[in-house]
């Protein structure tokens, strides 16, 4: 046997689409299904139906984390329910290991009269804890929370803020060797998102197998070592979290970290020279399309000089996600210039490097192309967008933002040297 | 409540289930804390709290008192009319209520249902057992009442937990039945409180049994509450007129209304989550 925590095989989920639409039925209309049954064909009941989630196989390990993403309506919630015994599958089946928390909803339970202490005790249960075990992490649940002076108040009377955190502290409490986690991190404010990604990591680290469903790519790419892609019920990708999250957004790993031009008469340039291929590396040479964030990167650049007499330079802009413009590079030196051999024809290779820790985490293109330097810099050749990549931090405190697990702004993130100083003064009068 | 060695398969299922007695012992401590919570909220929110435990069986016992037992002159075995009528309105409050907390039930709870994993039958049970709170208040106060109508309490009443659970088993009963219903057809929802209006009449509480032929008293002992009621006044009072056979066929009713709403909750709950 393996030592999968979670066996999935061919999990299939089929909604009427009636259901779908109307929370219930009434006595008149399923009357009136009986009298018009016999006059129907049985085709048309058929196609009421759709298939929530279609022959999804997977199988999780103990201590990995991984991330389900896709559209809305693609399955994901529905695996999650499924997974949470929630709703049963239409067929397949699921196996789960040890004892399953599943956090569909923050605050599942609460009601508004109670006090906080009386809810973190209903919802505890109701979560599936014993008694006892929310008595015994009761301080601990409370603390988490920062709940000490409110904790016999009516949490009707509490802010949305620390509705949820208390409400999340009693999940997180949960004593469980499988978490499912739904979109929890869409409500709260960006400190409690902090809170709640930095227990869900320390969830795994602790060798327990986490299921974190999300539209937050971010969230995903830091918290998930592996991701599924669901698109209409069916798992389309199941492999390395970026290279999913590649293929969900429509970049495959070849056609974002690198782009190759095999027909000379095609390519992008001139009859001066033509562009034939950029790659992104990673330091051992491989193209990548993730990025961890302290590593240098390097663009390499292959293209062919058809003509002799010009000195010709590529040269890149960077633009992060949003499409801001973060930099322009060239190697327009005297000394590079001078360097650069006018009379050869041939294909040249140049590679450039950014250094790690400058781009921030995220998502960034690069525009390559060649000009000839020394000449007004005539642009020959342009591409814009033809690569792009993404930056990750895996947090492992000795990048800039340390273990810090919140937004980090900035679309550059260089790691700067900091001083500091304890002067002991004393002021003295 | 799992160790780390148990495996859940999740697979569909099809047809007459198992009854899950064994899930349902797991999950104990979910039902008394959802029987908790609902006592708790009540108590909260109302300003007389308790006291609506009473006001309900006492202005019923009044009305009643006035017009069947005054102005209609219903005869009340031997004991006087608002004794015998509180005795009969006590186990009729707890069924009737059980019964109506039961059917809407599943349906107020449908976020709980759609976001976490519990055997859904505690639902419809707490809402049966909340009951009880109620009714130990209203037990109460049938002490002062006996001490004032002078009726001796004897050893008969050693018998009143049975019957008390013959209440709870048909509320129980027709409470899975319908709160499961209700969840696929709304209309049972407007149907049960007028239904338990009409049941209230063709069950022995504002008059007693006697006031039947024998050959209908059968038929009428089909009636479950009428057999739990008649049990509940025999504890109480040592009604001669009570029937040990009529009661038992009332009690068979019950527990069969419990076993077989159940097996149909059971076969039903699977889809609860995805048309509550």
């Amino acid at each position: 046997m393996t030592s999968s925590t979670i066996e999935v095989v061919n999990l299939s989920k089929r909604f009427r689409i009636g259901a779908l639409q109307s929370s219930s039925r009434t006595l008149r209309d399923m009357l009136v299904d009986a009298v018009k049954a016999p006059f129907q064909k049985r085709a048309s009941r058929v196609e009421n139906t759709i298939w929530a989630l279609k022959d999804v196989s997977f199988a999780v390990s103990a201590g990995d984390v991984v991330g389900i993403i896709g559209r809305n309506g693609s399955g994901k919630s529905t695996l999650l329910k499924i997974l949470a015994r929630v709703t049963e599958p239409t067929s397949g089946q699921a196996r789960l290991r040890g004892r399953v928390g599943s956090l569909l909803e923050v605050g599942t339970g609460f009601h508004l009269e109670l006090t906080g202490r009386e809810n973190i005790f209903l919802s505890g249960v109701i979560m599936g804890m014993r008694r006892e075990e929310v008595k015994r992490s009761f301080d601990e649940i409370v603390a988490f929370a920062e709940m000490e002076k409110f904790i016999d108040t009516p949490v009707k009377h509490y802010s949305s803020g620390m509705y949820m955190r208390l409400a999340f502290a009693v999940a997180a409490h949960l004593r469980s060797d499988i978490l499912l986690v739904d979109e929890v991190l869409a409500v709260g404010d960006i400190e409690f998102q902090r809170r709640c990604l930095s227990k869900m990591e320390a969830i795994g680290q602790e060798g327990r197998s986490v299921i974190f469903v999300s539209h937050d790519m971010h969230a995903i790419a830091r918290l998930c070592s592996r991701a599924l892609w669901l698109n209409n019920g069916q798992l389309m990708a199941d492999g390395v979290v970026m290279e999913t999250i590649g293929q969900y957004m429509g970049l495959g790993e070849n056609s974002s970290a690198q782009r190759q031009w095999d027909d000379p008469a095609t390519a992008p340039g001139n009859a001066m020279a033509r562009l034939r291929s950029v790659r992104i590396l990673n330091e051992a040479g491989v193209v990548s399309y993730r990025h961890d964030i302290r590593c240098p990167i390097t663009v390499e650049f292959v293209y062919d000089i058809l003509q002799p007499g010009k000195r010709l330079s590529p040269f890149m802009f960077c633009n992060a996600e949003d499409g801001t413009h973060l930099f322009l590079s060239t190697d327009w030196s005297n000394e590079a210039v001078n360097a650069l051999d006018p009379s050869y024809v041939g294909r040249r290779t140049a590679w450039c490097t950014i250094p790690g820790n400058l781009l921030a985490e995220g998502r960034f293109t690069l525009s390559p192309g060649l000009s000839v330097v020394q000449e007004n810099n005539n642009v020959q050749v342009y591409e814009p967008d033809a690569v792009s990549m993404t930056v990750y931090d895996p947090m492992q405190g000795d990048s800039t933002r340390g273990v810090f697990g919140g937004v980090y702004p900035g679309a550059l993130r260089p790691l700067l040297n900091w001083r500091h100083e304890d002067r002991v003064e004393v002021e003295q009068r | 409540m799992q160790t780390q060695q148990d495996v859940t398969v999740i697979s569909a299922t099809r047809g007459w289930l198992a009854l899950d007695f064994k899930n349902v012992w797991t999950y104990r401590e979910l039902l008394y804390f959802l029987v908790w919570r609902d006592v708790k909220v009540r108590y909260k929110q109302t300003a007389l709290g308790a006291a609506w435990a009473l006001l309900q069986p006492l202005a019923m016992m009044i009305v009643f008192s006035v017009f069947f037992g005054r102005l209609a002159g219903v005869p009340s075995d031997h004991v006087a009319y608002p004794l015998f009528t509180y005795a009969g309105l006590l186990p009729w409050g707890l069924f009737s209520g059980g019964v109506t907390r039961a059917t809407a039930s599943l349906v107020n709870s449908a976020p709980m249902i759609k976001k976490v994993y519990f055997p859904r039958i505690t639902i419809p049970l707490a809402a049966v057992l909340i009951g009880l709170v109620d009714f130990g208040v209203a037990l109460l106060l049938l002490a002062p009442l006996m001490l004032i109508y002078q009726v001796p309490l004897t050893l008969n009443v050693l018998w009143l937990p049975l019957f008390t659970l013959v209440t709870l088993a048909a509320a129980a009963g027709v409470g899975l039945w319908a709160g499961a219903l209700n969840v696929q057809f709304r209309d049972i929802g407007y149907i049960i409180p007028f239904a338990v209006q009409l049941w209230l009449f063709i069950t022995p509480i504002a008059y007693p049994i006697t006031l039947m032929s024998d050959e209908w008293r059968l038929i009428y002992s089909l009636n479950p509450m009428a057999g739990a009621i008649e049990g509940f006044r025999w504890a109480l009072f040592a009604s001669p007129s009570f029937s040990p056979a009529l009661t038992l066929v009332s009690a068979l009713v019950a527990f069969l209304l419990l076993i077989t709403g159940w097996i149909y909750f059971r076969r039903v709950e699977r889809t609860f989550a995805d048309i509550v």
